[in-house]
């Protein structure tokens, strides 16, 4: 593997090779976190709303239709 | 739609949402065709393959001080105008900031030990983004460190603006000090030192890291909206039960 990676990008191929190794772990890392916190927050709120706690502009409008 | 409309959190989660997948798809196709060109791209005449990092260290360094910048104008936002939206903003920035700081000081580690001999100089350029990277870490450790989300954004958003006096530290650095790391090849009086053989896939793979960075930053964004609006029922739980 090393031979071809040499012979295509000659002898500081390895250096090459782990600049785009690691450039695809951190950004990789980096929408891993994105996403996991995403669907985190959206379990923690769906709990909490399930509870019957929600923002006041998130409730249906109590009393409508009572005022003229 | 005004941009005054997007200071409401609900319409920006509304308009981000419909944005994101044509952002993440546009992000992929130019990250493909930019690698595409990176990796058939003629050897420099005295770098050799090794020009292959440039194409991402470049880009790194550049959006490094770009997030900064975003950052600061958030800060502004925060400090002067108090936008709704401003320490979101900053916030959801700052590790990937950090991030492409990290990457830029790596590929340039990886870069400089078979051109320079070596994997670290304290040279002006690598010093200066080295401390670009230290007052990443700091500002998110700020933000954490303080309970009071407020609070936390105009100290943080003070200390971002100050952090700011590093960024034409850093660009300039190769100008006013006599350092191993080369002058400004592209952005320069004079035009880009360059040759477009070489030019062509290092401003396709700017773009496309750019576009990558605004994609996450609103997705990082919605859900920084989200963490607030998860703190706000807890508390009005707390409030709930202790009633």
């Amino acid at each position: 593997m090393m031979a071809v990676m040499t012979a295509w990008l000659g002898p500081h191929a390895a250096f090459i090779v782990a600049a785009y190794v690691v450039s695809v772990l951190v950004l990789g890392a980096l929408i891993g976190w994105i996403v996991l916190d995403r669907r985190q927050l959206d379990r923690k709120l769906t709990e909490l709303e399930a509870r019957g706690i929600r923002r006041r502009s998130d409730r249906p409008p109590s009393g409508a239709g009572g005022a003229p | 739609m005004a941009l005054i409309d997007l200071a409401n959190p609900t319409r920006f989660l509304a308009l981000s949402g419909r944005l994101l997948p044509w952002l993440a798809g546009l992000t992929a196709l130019l990250l493909a065709a930019g690698l595409a060109m990176a990796f058939t791209a003629p050897d420099d005449y005295q770098q050799g393959a090794t020009v292959k990092i440039m194409f991402i260290h470049v880009p790194f360094a550049w959006l490094a001080m770009f997030v900064w910048g975003v950052m600061s104008l958030s800060a502004l936002g925060t400090l002067v105008w108090r936008h709704p939206l401003a320490d979101v903003a900053a916030r959801a920035a700052a590790p990937l900031g950090a991030a492409f700081t990290l990457l830029c000081l790596v590929t340039g580690s990886l870069w400089g030990r078979p051109m320079w001999g070596a994997y670290w100089v304290w040279d002006a350029r690598l010093t200066s983004v080295l401390v670009l990277f230290i007052m990443y870490c700091g500002v998110i450790a700020l933000w954490r460190a303080i309970d009071d989300p407020s609070r936390a954004a105009r100290v943080a958003a003070v200390i971002t603006l100050v952090g700011a006096i590093n960024l034409p530290i850093i660009k300039f650095s190769v100008d006013w000090w006599n350092t191993l790391h080369q002058p400004a090849s592209v952005v320069r009086v004079g035009g880009p030192a360059v040759d477009p053989s070489l030019l062509w896939p290092l401003l396709v793979m700017a773009v496309a890291l750019t576009l990558l960075f605004v994609t996450l930053h609103l997705a990082a964004m919605r859900n920084e909206i989200l963490r607030r609006r998860l703190r706000t029922l807890s508390l009005m739980r707390a409030d709930a039960v202790a009633a």
